[in-house]
């Protein structure tokens, strides 16, 4: 296990396993079924030594304990119902993320710091309706740009209407740059802001505050300063009554995430299911099957916790994709393999399928396999899986095969290799696009996708192929030199053009607030972030903060 | 309002009777004014006839009639410094460029706020100051008071002519505003920390105006050399108005301070007990007020490192002192060299370092310069009371790290001489530096009213002469009602 709060230099890998006694920027406190998330951001601690956390700004140290505190309030705290989120400093609430740290970092690590504080916020989002979690977002003082994405990723934001308090987003009038976690999706789609007023809005550097936020429906309430705490407080006490869905009813029940304790030595991270080995710019991740039957009932799986095979496993790829986002840049494709008994697989998917809907534990394990299998979506390498022998590329391992790009499956008669689904692949495992992998898969093809999803048992490799579920079935004769070429060839293209490409083609279907948010949203700012005019010598990210002022190439692109 | 007598009823240099857009605006928001005059303005003498200097013209005879008038009926006016033919953007990067008359749509919102930021200011030292007059010294004095109190409420009316002529709609509603916050209260305070602080005493007024309309000359002297033309001439013509209120603070500190010298040397004694068994306030205690206002107004400067003070100047919306006398209206070049807390955990204690910080970042620091050094004569022209009374006692100026609560000092720890301690070292010591319970308590208990001709209260000298050539013991109040003895051992009417 890597210990990883204190701020590194900056050549360091970057790590993501925390927890609240190691935080140093939150605070993190629960009161039965009232928890309250501080923020506390110390200056000089950041993860780079050459800018300061002021205002309450953010930079990955901060936010990598936020996502932990989220992470572990679904599995340790079962008891709470209500999560206020608020500034710990008198007079602001939060800047948003550091200025300097976004101006001096590298186009990549801005790519990935905003991927990840997305993340962050849909799992913040979706606390409500998956835990039965009410967020509220208790505003006093200044809550600008990132400060005010984190209000609006939760279901209420009271303001303190104090003359001094002001929401805002001024990324576009200060920075030349946009919101990048979903500010001005969230503002017209989730909170339904007039398309005008978000216009307004958006260009007023200073923001607006009291009244008026609570009229454009930028806050949901804007309270005097005389009665804020109380408020809150009140609007707390009220949630904290309900009743918790899937028997979340007290920490008792609690489950405690332990630390990974993988290894780490010679480009190989080794975990206990999971395994990430680097080669020049190939990587290969490695899932291992369970290694035992399922647990016999829910309570038996609440009590293995944290060892229970779906969510030990889902923990450890999470490290390896933000392993490889952040600290292996380089590494442009992906080999996916398995290992293990299909079977075993299957029977821990028809566990976790039949006791997630009543055991809160249990669902909270298939949720987290769902943020994982998003994170792999959205991971801007090139994904092959190979469906080798001794592969247990099934159920809830095969949408792994559905998340890569190409799936490629050897057909040897001599060593007989098989996928197959499980009810997990038919709808409970969603995209950011709301339909399952499959659904997506075959979207002009519903007679195709309905022959599979009815396919009993498995397929063989020629029978996969036919069915459409994977890309290629070489035999043996052929397979090595199949897969060499097909990865040397896709490991010679343009990055840029792969990642462009590779995320066009991955979210096909409806749009949702998260595809946009992603894809919209993402492409729009990685290209300003890149644009002279936000980053070059006279770009006004490049000069804010400095004493001269931007200039402009003014042509529209 | 009619056009016959608009002119008479406000005075004006600014074409009102023309400007029909102004009248409406002005008719909207003018009762509003009244309302919050009589609400948050000098309680119990709204009825009395004040000896009163009222701006009725820019010229030099203008700015200085004077007559006995009621407050509410006092003729606010709008006046501007006269429109200098071709006047050029004084610094910034617009540099040599004729100076704007409208405002510039990229810098509307920067413009409107630094507007309000100075305007609420006006109001809010008149609701601070609000109950003094119950316990005025002297006549004179409460005629100062007043004076000042007035033109507090016509700069607010100068700043409102500016929202509302420049600024449209969101103009109007800022003006609102204006009238809406009040001083101290939780729910709509004003906007900057000092002018939310109770004045609650005379010393702490003396000082407020001193030390807090000090800082007000000196932003008024930094917009004086704005792009804006209508800022600058409106911020020049209530620079004349703002020497006076320097003016009752500085010779009102000298009075306190020529007091306490005056009973120490009749007592033969410096022993604060006796000075103040006296009826007067001791030295140590006048120094502390002292460092209380002066590190109070400090921060009104901001922060020692600001982008905002680098935008200012570099659109031209904000100048620095006497911008003349610089070479570099520029500034792109060259550094300002800061000490700044060495950072490490818990800060205080780590010394100070030596940081080069781009002249336009550091212009907060550059105006502020030139208030510490404008205080510092102040402080030596009460040294020379001391001195004419032949005490060996000074008073001195803290140091503007001490007791901050903005900008890079905050949340560490100086003495008055700047240097860096402990954090148990300043809780020993800051009932040294600053006023103690006890001696808030003392002093309040000064505070009675004496309205009478020509007496003065027992810990304050009269001064040198009155005002407009009329002696100290002249009716400057002339109060509405026959039981007018506020003055005479009355309790004063408490209705607010």
């Amino acid at each position: 296990m890597t210990s990883t709060t204190i701020a590194q230099p900056a050549s360091a890998p970057l790590r993501f396993e925390t927890s609240p006694d190691q935080y140093r920027h939150w605070r993190f406190e629960v009161d039965g079924a009232i928890a309250r998330l501080s923020m506390d951001v110390q200056e000089n601690e950041g993860l780079r030594s050459d800018y300061q956390l002021k205002l309450n700004s953010y930079d990955m140290s901060v936010d990598r304990e936020l996502a932990d505190a989220i992470h572990r309030l679904r599995f340790e705290h079962p008891g709470v119902r209500v999560l206020v989120v608020e500034s710990a400093q008198q007079g602001v609430f939060c800047a948003g993320a550091n200025i300097h740290m976004l101006g001096t970092s590298s186009h990549a690590f801005k790519v990935n710091f905003c991927k990840f504080t997305n993340e962050t916020r849909l799992y913040l989002e979706a606390m409500a309706e998956e835990c039965g979690v009410h967020t509220i977002c208790a505003v006093s003082g200044p809550c600008a740009g990132g400060g005010y994405e984190l209000a609006l990723a939760c279901d209420e934001i009271i303001l303190k209407d104090d003359g001094n308090t002001t929401v805002s987003l001024p990324e576009v009038p200060l920075l030349g740059v946009l919101p990048g976690t979903g500010g001005l999706t969230r503002l017209v789609d989730k909170r339904k802001v007039r398309r005008d007023l978000a216009d307004v809005f958006s260009t007023v550097a200073e923001g607006i505050k009291g009244r008026r936020a609570e009229q454009w429906n930028l806050v949901d309430k804007s309270v005097p300063s005389s009665k804020f705490a109380q408020y809150v407080d009140d609007r707390a006490k009220e949630f904290a009554q309900a009743e918790g869905p899937r028997g979340r009813t007290s920490d008792e029940a609690a489950v405690v995430l332990p630390p990974l304790d993988g290894t780490r030595e010679d480009g190989v991270v080794r975990h206990k299911y999971v395994s990430l080995e680097l080669d020049g710019r190939i990587g290969t991740i490695v899932v291992k099957g369970p290694d035992a039957p399922p647990p016999p009932d829910a309570a038996a799986a609440r009590a293995l916790g944290s060892e229970l095979w779906h969510l030990r496993m889902a923990r450890e790829l999470d490290d390896i994709l933000l392993d490889l986002r952040f600290n292996h840049l380089d590494v442009g494709t992906l080999i996916l393999r398995t290992e293990g008994d299909a079977a075993q697989v299957l029977a821990h998917d028809a566990f976790l399928e039949s006791n997630a809907e009543n055991d809160w534990f249990v669902f909270e394990v298939k949720a987290k396999l769902i943020r994982v299998l998003k994170r792999l979506d959205i991971t801007a390498r090139s994904v092959f899986a190979l469906i080798e022998p001794d592969s247990c590329f099934s159920g809830s391992l095969f949408e792994l095969t559905l998340a890569g790009d190409r799936s490629y499956m050897l057909d040897d008669p001599d060593h007989p290799v098989s996928v197959e689904l499980s009810s997990l692949n038919r709808g409970p495992l969603p995209m950011a696009n709301g339909l399952s992998r499959l659904e997506t898969r075959f979207l002009g093809a519903p007679e195709t996708l309905e022959a599979a999803l009815a396919h009993e048992g498995p397929w063989d490799a020629r029978g996969a192929e036919d069915a459409g579920v994977v890309t290629l079935s070489p035999d043996d004769i052929d397979w090595e030199d199949e897969i060499r070429i097909a990865i040397e060839e896709r490991a010679s293209l343009s990055p840029d053009a792969l990642t462009g490409m590779e995320a066009n083609i991955r979210f096909a279907g409806p749009e949702t607030l998260e595809t946009k948010i992603f894809g919209r949203l993402s492409a729009w700012q990685n290209w300003i972030f890149q644009r002279p005019n936000a980053v070059g010598e006279h770009g006004a990210l490049t000069l804010y903060g400095r004493p001269e002022r931007p200039v402009f190439d003014w042509k529209r692109t | 309002m009619g056009n016959v007598d608009l002119n008479a009823r406000i005075p004006n240099n600014v074409g009102l009777k023309e400007d029909r857009r102004l009248q409406r605006a002005l008719e909207a928001w003018q009762p509003g004014f009244i309302d919050w005059w009589m609400e948050m303005g000098p309680e119990g003498f709204q009825a009395d006839q004040i000896y009163l200097r009222t701006a009725v013209d820019v010229g030099r005879d203008g700015w200085a009639h004077f007559e006995h008038v009621k407050m509410p009926d006092y003729r606010w006016g709008i006046f501007m410094s006269p429109m200098e033919d071709g006047r050029v953007i004084p610094c910034g990067d617009f540099f040599g460029q004729p100076a704007w008359q409208q405002v510039p749509g990229e810098y509307r919102n920067m413009l409107r706020r630094i507007i309000v930021t100075q305007a609420d200011t006006e109001p809010a030292s008149v609701e601070q100051q609000r109950l003094l007059g119950q316990t005025a010294p002297s006549l004179y004095d409460l005629r100062n008071l007043f004076q000042v109190n007035v033109e507090e409420g016509r700069h607010l009316w100068a700043m409102v002519y500016l929202l509302h002529t420049l600024f449209g709609r969101d103009g109007r509603e800022e003006a609102e505003d204006l009238l809406r916050r009040r001083s101290g209260n939780e729910d709509s305070p004003r906007i900057l920390g000092t002018f939310n602080e109770p004045v609650e005493d005379w010393l702490s007024f003396f000082m407020f105006t001193t030390f807090t309309d000090r800082d007000g000359k000196f932003q008024l002297l930094s917009l004086a050399e704005s792009a804006l033309d209508q800022l600058s001439r409106t911020t020049r013509f209530m620079l004349t108005e703002e020497a006076h209120h320097m003016f009752v603070g500085e010779t009102g500190v000298g009075r306190v301070i020529e007091r306490a010298g005056e009973v120490m040397n009749e007592l033969g004694t410096e022993d604060p007990d006796k000075i103040r068994a006296h009826g007067a306030i001791d030295l140590p205690t006048i120094q502390k007020w002292l460092n209380r206002w002066f590190s109070s107004s400090v921060n009104l400067f901001g922060g020692e490192q600001s982008s905002n003070a680098a935008n200012y100047f570099a659109a031209g919306l904000k100048g620095r002192y006497k911008e003349e006398k610089y070479e570099d209206h520029v500034a792109l070049e060259g550094a300002y060299e800061m000490q700044v807390p060495g950072s490490g955990s818990g800060g205080s204690g780590k010394g100070l370092i030596t940081e080069q910080v781009p002249m336009r970042n550091a212009m907060n620091e550059v105006l502020r310069d030139g208030y510490v050094q404008d205080c510092e004569f102040v402080v030596g022209r009460w040294n020379r009371t001391l001195e004419k009374l032949e005490r060996p006692e000074r008073m001195y100026l803290p140091n503007r790290r001490f007791n901050r609560e903005i900008g890079i000092y905050t949340g560490h720890h100086f003495d008055p001489e700047g240097n860096p301690i402990s954090h148990e070292e300043w809780e020993a010591k800051k009932g040294q530096w600053l006023p103690s319970a006890e001696d808030l308590e003392f002093v309040k208990s000064l505070m009675k009213p004496c309205l009478g001709h020509g007496q003065i209260a027992s810990w304050i000298a009269p001064p040198k002469k009155g005002i407009n050539g009329n002696p100290f013991a002249w009716e400057y109040v002339r109060f509405d009602k026959a039981s007018v003895g506020v003055g005479l051992g009355a309790e004063p009417s408490l209705t607010g």
